[in-house]
């Protein structure tokens, strides 16, 4: 592992896509940096503005109306950019997908690197996802 | 002209301000994670988020906005925080004298880095930006007059002498400057105005206002945006320098005093993280009557009392 992706699994900044999701893998992905379960110390830190990131999490189960947002924040992130699809509802569409407004999860629209199942995932579930991409 | 290539580049300069200033970074982070009980990041921390973003990501240009002058801004923030930190410790780490009135110079120095980041901020074209930009604009207008009447009450408390050296000569023959009532009204607005030239909590609201999205830095990625980071490591360490030289007495390198230099940096940077992580960030209308009226009226008490030799 050469210098560079040493540095750069090292320090993941973390930009968060909430979907139309039911907010519960939201809570639960804030859970991870809260005191418990920190996740600063492996460097991992959420940023505001997606020209920051290194990751982007998507939770919730896309809209006909976020579909397209979600491209322009794919397109406007610095590649090299991992992409994680977090719960039921990421990875598959959970309980909305025989919706009307439903476009697919995540990955007809962007292309994921790791997939995160649970309703919600607990905390420890995401740690251990998060610990096998960056292992990959 | 080799010796001054030096002391730019290596030795009071970029490098060891850079390494220095990293791993401050990494103990306001490590302090403010103890804080809240967690463990903070490792000892490295702040290097590897510099040589991820230099190296790994790659570097965006706005659309609208000019390119040129948002990728020439971190370049000028960098040289403007070196040339200010070599001046300041150069005549601190006593290799040389300085001139007389560098001092002034050094006050001036220090406000290109805040000057590039607004210019950034208007030159990525984004609106969020430019709200970042013009509250960066009116925080600065608020602590420049007070940060000016601190030197000017240190001068005063000095004897009139401008230069950086014989101020801390003075303190070194005598007692520290913050050993007096006025002393210490001084160093405490001195901290405050730190605390908002460093964009830190309570004064963050250029950066990370417009709701967490990072205002004046929103559109940086990659390469200039490490430059922003290297500008910020340096900044943490040469302020608490000046101060350090203004009003604790400097630094004296011989046996056991080389412990108490390093203590005086390390406890004005735990007196930023403290304040940092016990307030709430404040509007921009109340930072500027915070520092237009409430500490300037701090800073004249002060001078008044030095003029009556207190």
């Amino acid at each position: 592992m050469g210098f560079k992706s040493y540095c750069f699994k090292k320090s993941l900044w973390v930009f968060h896509f909430g979907g139309a999701s039911c907010n519960n893998c939201d809570i639960e992905i804030l859970d991870c940096l809260t005191p418990r379960h920190d996740l600063e110390r492996f460097g991992i830190l959420l940023v505001g503005s997606i020209r920051h990131a290194d990751v982007l999490l998507v939770n919730g189960s896309i809209n006909t109306h976020d579909k397209e947002r979600l491209i322009e924040i794919y397109e406007q992130a610095p590649k090299p950019l991992l992409v994680v699809a977090i719960g039921a509802c990421g990875c598959t569409g959970g309980i909305f997908a025989d919706s009307i407004t439903f476009a697919g999860p995540v990955d007809k629209v962007i292309p994921v690197d790791a997939y995160i199942p649970g309703c919600p995932p607990k905390p420890e579930a995401i740690i251990a996802g998060i610990v096998k991409l960056v292992n990959k | 002209m080799a010796v001054d290539l030096f002391y730019f580049l290596v030795f009071p300069g970029l490098l060891f301000a850079g390494i220095t200033g990293g791993f401050l970074s990494w103990f306001d982070r490590k302090l403010t994670a103890r804080v809240q009980f967690r463990k903070g990041p490792p000892l490295l921390q702040p290097f590897y988020d510099f040589f991820k973003l230099l190296l790994v990501k790659e570097t965006i240009l706005p659309k609208h906005g000019s390119p040129v002058t948002f990728l020439l801004a971190p370049v000028f923030s960098v040289f403007g925080a070196t040339m200010a930190g070599v001046f300041i410790l150069l005549p601190l780490f006593n290799i040389t004298t300085g001139f007389r009135g560098d001092l002034l110079v050094i006050f001036y120095l220090l406000t290109i880095p805040s000057f590039s980041y607004i210019i950034g901020s208007l030159a990525s074209g984004n609106p969020l930006a430019a709200v970042g930009g013009s509250r960066e604009m009116k925080l600065i207008l608020s602590y420049e007059l007070t940060f000016l009447l601190v030197i000017a009450g240190v001068i005063m408390k000095c004897g009139q002498q401008f230069d950086l050296h014989s101020i801390i000569k003075t303190q070194q023959a005598a007692s520290p400057f913050i050993g007096s009532v006025s002393g210490v009204l001084l160093f405490i607005v001195a901290v405050f105005c730190i605390q908002a030239k460093l964009a830190l909590v309570p004064f963050d609201m250029p950066e990370a206002e417009a709701e967490i999205t990072e205002g004046i830095f929103i559109e940086y990625s990659g390469a200039s945006y490490a430059f922003i980071k290297l500008t910020k490591y340096i900044m943490l360490f040469i302020l608490p320098s000046l101060l350090a030289a203004i009003l604790l007495g400097g630094f004296r390198l011989d046996g056991i005093h080389i412990l108490w230099s390093i203590l005086k940096v390390l406890g004005i940077v735990l007196l930023l993280t403290l304040i940092r992580n016990t307030n709430p960030r404040i509007k921009i209308k109340q930072a500027v009557s915070f520092f237009l009226i409430w500490m300037n009226l701090i800073a004249v008490i002060a001078i008044v009392l030095i003029a009556f030799g207190y």
